[in-house]
């Protein structure tokens, strides 16, 4: 394994220019401005720099950067990145800065501790997706909390304390439970190797051999913490209280990042980890998956608030990722990572969008507007790309993760059945339900609210700025998917052979 | 006695804490200005003593034929001790004036009840540690209600010093009924024929009667009764000596005490008592504090529940946790100083501004407190990476290596119990207005201790590892 440092550089990015962002002044709001989106965007090049150095067609984890860091516990700072891994931190270090450009109006109370807040979260984003150290995941995993927590308490909604301290809770709640069980496979790798170890790649090999019955409960308290964060149906109920009063920026960074980092410690962890168990509970798991699709989906459906109902859709469009990934088939788990990839582009532009409409006429009430394609005709058609994207119209990118998911569980060994499949169908259907409906209940029809005619306005050029290019990879991931499919393959691949080489064989 | 210099090298700590007292004495007496200088004087002692004694890990002896063991893990302990009592001393100067208590017997008491610690952690005879016992805790009595105006304070004081009399009645009992089917008090007698004298349900009620005393020091449900109280008369600045160092002395006894299941790997025969306390004293601790509303009182529950972890490691009672309880004593006594340094600055004149709603607003106040209060509270939560994760970490690591693995998970649902009340006071501080106006007066004391506490709870975080190996290479 050849060390790489880039990495780090690109870890470090985030930290060092959160702790600089300390050493101005308040009153120098602009320049904190500029100097985050300067910061975020230099992680976005670093990033492009690590994926011109990543080799697709590699299996392995690469760009590895492995220093000792914690010698009595064997626990080292271990990083490196699979396809997987390298998609999800180009997506974050591509959100971050296109969010705090999103904040130029919207955030004006403290800007300084907003952009360390932001910043400092990136870098516990990325660490998350980077960590091949259990332990070291664990660490940023639990870190990140910390500024989540103070961006939906201090620049959230009415009730941003009931919602940050319920984000905050039922996070720990499932990661402390993770923490037993890290520390049980560290101590049981030392019975079976004869020494401590938290390596991810060590684990590997151990994580199997765990005593089935013992093992259960591993994947379960893995598992919980996971589900919690995606969040899967019956475990959702802290999301559409975080993300409704969360600021813009907040709801685009937890949508677009944050529940990610719960389907890919399923992928990461949960099922190379534990296959006899993932295997075992698959079915079990993509019930409560389906229950999320169609629950998420009616209750969008009955939604009067804007935000809420893109909250709520998040449940929906989890639920798939979790049915593609527990299908364990080739095209389903990478329709899945896809879908992780389009979620973010999609909700994260609903969440812009809603965003945008709410700095106008502080309303987010579907019944407040109507008839708007008349007055802002920009903004109604990114409305409805946006849309269009988290509905899965064909030529977008969200066809393609659905598609993929559908198409891989239908034929899953792991599922056993097509029930699966044909109620998740559904739930594309109630998507193209609840958002058309409200697509045409605010967009349509006469301009119902005379308050709208002079508050609302259309996009401006920074806002049409941050649209742009989410909307390029819509586009892109929409019509030729193969360039982002071809860098996770064969992660995925090996993601499955490691579950087939210890479980049934579910390779075909 | 020692016969040569190196084993002067080690009793040096002994020596300048004693002498230190002496001279501490005399300039009370001798001047007026002593006010002004025992603070510092105190703090340099403190200080040179907890980073001399940091150097005398590796090497132990035992001296005094069998009575005191330096150097070693009594070592590790004399740096906890010292360094903090150092930051409370720092932290007291400001404070004291403002509570009307700038006496020069306050920080001779400190002194004193140091010295006792260090006997404590010292000891190799079961006199030793109740001589050190009574040397700390009477100090603290008088520490608790040192503004004798005070009503609360010397409510606080009686109740100390009657339940506690209580206490050390139990370590009586338990120590005759030790020395009665031993016919030794020698610590290394104990540890060595532990198996052999285990068999005597006499001398398994001793231990078990000696350790529910030290159960109460350490404020182990159901013996935690006082402690909410006594927390919240003492002197900010008191609680915050009693909670930290005097906790960790009364932990360095249980080690001694267990020291043939430490050392020897005799079988743990009181794993289930303290596996009970444990859980006790966690899960209570942390609903208790939920409901609190004054900072000094949750505080004073939530070390109810820290004791609770700190206890998981001797129920495990194998050197990974025993090391655990040692780091996690470090970083607690950081932690509590640090948080007892912000409540002090907040506090105003009697007992005002104690409440969790004076922090409302903290943050457009002083943006320096609010950010360290909150840095101490998510380290008492255990969140990654500062001091008090590793703390946990630790102790529980341990615990699952003993097959204690309940225990554990019993710590891990505690702890996320005790997320709610810590973040509550980030809540106040950053996300709530301002309810009331005041004054924060800036106290360079204070406000360096807060710093020290603050910038350790980091390194201890980022590099848990430095103090870690040098517990493990002293309890070899």
């Amino acid at each position: 394994m050849i060390n790489s440092e880039i990495l780090t550089y690109l870890l470090l990015t985030p930290i060092i220019s959160s702790v600089l962002v300390l050493f101005f002044k308040n009153e120098q709001v602009k320049l904190i401005r500029w100097f985050g989106i300067a910061s975020s965007l230099l992680a976005f090049v670093i990033s492009l720099v690590a994926y011109s150095q990543f080799d697709q067609t590699n299996p392995l984890f690469q760009l590895i950067h492995q220093a000792v860091w914690i010698k009595s516990l064997n626990v080292s700072y271990f990083v490196g990145v699979d396809g997987i891994s390298m998609l999800l931190i180009l997506l974050t270090t591509f959100l971050t800065p296109l969010t705090l450009l999103s904040t130029w109006k919207a955030i004006e109370k403290n800007v300084k501790m907003f952009t360390f807040s932001m910043l400092f979260l990136e870098a516990g984003m990325l660490g998350v997706f980077m960590a091949l150290d259990v332990f070291l995941f664990y660490i940023f995993w639990e870190a990140m909390l910390i500024p989540m927590y103070f961006i939906i308490g201090i620049w959230g909604g009415e009730r941003r304390i009931y919602a940050s301290i319920k984000f905050f809770i039922f996070t720990m709640f499932g990661s402390l439970l993770m923490l037993v069980a890290i520390i049980w496979l560290a101590v049981y790798s030392s019975s079976v190797t004869g020494f401590f170890t938290t390596n991810l790649i060590d684990l590997y090999k151990v994580g199997p051999t765990v005593p089935h019955q013992v093992q259960a409960w591993m994947f379960g308290a893995f598992f919980l913490s996971f589900a919690i964060k995606v969040p899967l149906f019956p475990l959702h109920t802290w999301l559409p209280d975080a993300h409704v009063e969360a600021p813009t920026a907040g709801s685009v960074i937890l949508a677009g990042v944050l529940l990610k980092m719960g389907t890919y410690g399923l992928v990461r962890f949960c099922l190379p980890l534990f296959p006899q168990s993932a295997v075992a509970y698959a079915p079990a798991i993509s019930v409560l998956a389906v229950i999320g699709i169609i629950y998420g989906a009616l209750v969008s459906m009955v939604q009067t608030d804007m935000k809420k109902l893109v909250a709520y859709s998040s449940v929906s469009h989890l639920g798939f990722v979790v049915l593609g990934i527990f299908a364990m088939t080739i095209e389903s788990v990478q329709g899945a990572v896809i879908q992780m990839i389009n979620h973010g582009l999609s909700t994260g532009a609903l969440f812009l969008l809603v965003g945008v409409a709410y700095e106008r006429t502080h309303r987010r009430d579907i019944a407040f507007y109507g008839g708007i394609a008349k007055l802002v005709p920009i903004y109604s058609t990114f409305l409805m790309i946006a849309m269009l994207s988290s509905v899965g119209l064909p030529g977008l990118n969200g066809f393609i993760g659905e598609f993929l998911i559908l198409l891989g569980s239908y034929k899953s060994a792991t599922l056993g059945s097509t029930w699966f499949t044909v109620f998740a169908a559904s739930g594309v259907i109630f998507a193209a339900v609840y958002l058309l409906w409200m697509y045409q209940r605010v967009v349509f029809g006469k301009v119902t609210n005379h308050e709208l005619e002079h508050e609302l306005t259309d996009m401006n050029k920074r806002e049409i700025l941050i649209l742009v290019p989410i909307f390029v990879f819509v586009l892109w991931i929409g019509i030729y998917p193969n360039t982002f499919l071809k860098m996770t393959e064969l992660s995925v691949q090996t993601v499955l052979q490691q579950v087939s080489a210890y479980s049934v064989n579910i390779l075909k | 006695m020692p016969a040569n210099n190196f084993e002067y090298y080690l009793l040096m700590p002994y020596i300048v804490i004693g002498v230190g007292i002496v001279l501490s004495v005399v300039l009370e007496i001798s001047t007026k200005k002593s006010k002004e200088l025992l603070p510092w004087f105190s703090a340099l002692l403190f200080f040179g003593t907890a980073i001399y004694s940091i150097f005398n890990v590796d090497q132990g002896l035992v001296l005094f034929s069998g009575m005191l063991e330096v150097g070693g893990k009594s070592a590790i302990f004399n740096t906890i001790f010292n360094f903090g009592a150092a930051l409370i001393v720092l932290a007291s100067i400001d404070f004291m004036k403002k509570y009307e208590a700038d006496f020069g017997e306050y920080y001779i008491l400190i002194q004193s009840s140091v010295l006792g610690m260090m006997i404590m952690a010292s000891a190799r005879d079961i006199f030793m540690i109740f001589m050190g016992l009574e040397l700390m805790s009477i100090c603290f009595y008088v520490l608790a209600g040192i503004n004798r105006k005070k009503s609360s304070a010397n409510e606080a004081s009686l109740k100390y010093f009657l339940l506690g009399a209580f206490a050390t009645g139990f370590i009586v009992y338990g120590i005759a009924l030790i020395y009665g089917t031993t016919g030794s008090t020698s610590i290394q007698n104990l540890v060595e024929n532990f198996v052999g004298y285990s068999s005597n349900i006499l001398f398994v009620l001793g231990m078990i009667l000696f350790f529910v005393g030290f159960s109460f020091k350490v404020a182990a449900v159901p013996f935690h009764m006082w402690v909410p109280d006594v927390y919240q008369g003492s002197a900010t600045t008191v609680t915050g000596l009693m909670s930290t160092v005097g906790k960790a002395a009364a932990f360095s006894v249980f080690i001694i005490m267990l020291g043939a299941v430490v050392t020897y790997g005799a079988p743990n025969f009181f794993k289930s008592y303290f596996a009970v306390i444990s859980a006790l004293s966690m899960v209570v601790g942390s609903v208790i504090a939920i409901s609190q509303d004054n900072l000094k009182r949750m505080l004073a529950y939530s070390s109810v529940s820290h004791a609770g972890y700190m206890i998981i490691g001797l129920a495990a009672g194998n050197k990974y946790s025993i090391a655990g309880i040692i780091f996690y004593l470090a970083a607690y006594a950081f932690m509590n100083i640090g948080a007892f340094s912000v409540i002090s600055v907040i506090e105003g004149k009697d007992d005002s501004r104690t409440g969790i709603k004076s922090y409302a607003g903290l943050q457009s106040k002083s943006p320096f407190l609010a950010a360290m209060i909150s840095l101490f509270m998510f380290a008492l939560a255990g969140i990654p990476p500062l001091a008090g994760f590793f703390g946990k970490y630790y102790v529980f690591f341990g615990a699952i290596q003993a097959n204690l693995t309940w225990l554990a998970i019993v710590g891990v649902l505690s702890s996320v119990i005790s997320v709610y009340f810590y973040i509550r006071v980030v809540v106040y501080a950053y996300f709530k207005n301002s309810e009331e106006d005041f004054e924060i007066e800036s106290s360079v004391g204070t406000y360096a201790a807060i710093i020290i506490s603050a910038a350790f709870i980091l390194i201890l975080g980022f590099f848990p590892d430095m103090l870690l190996g040098i517990i493990t290479s002293a309890i070899k």
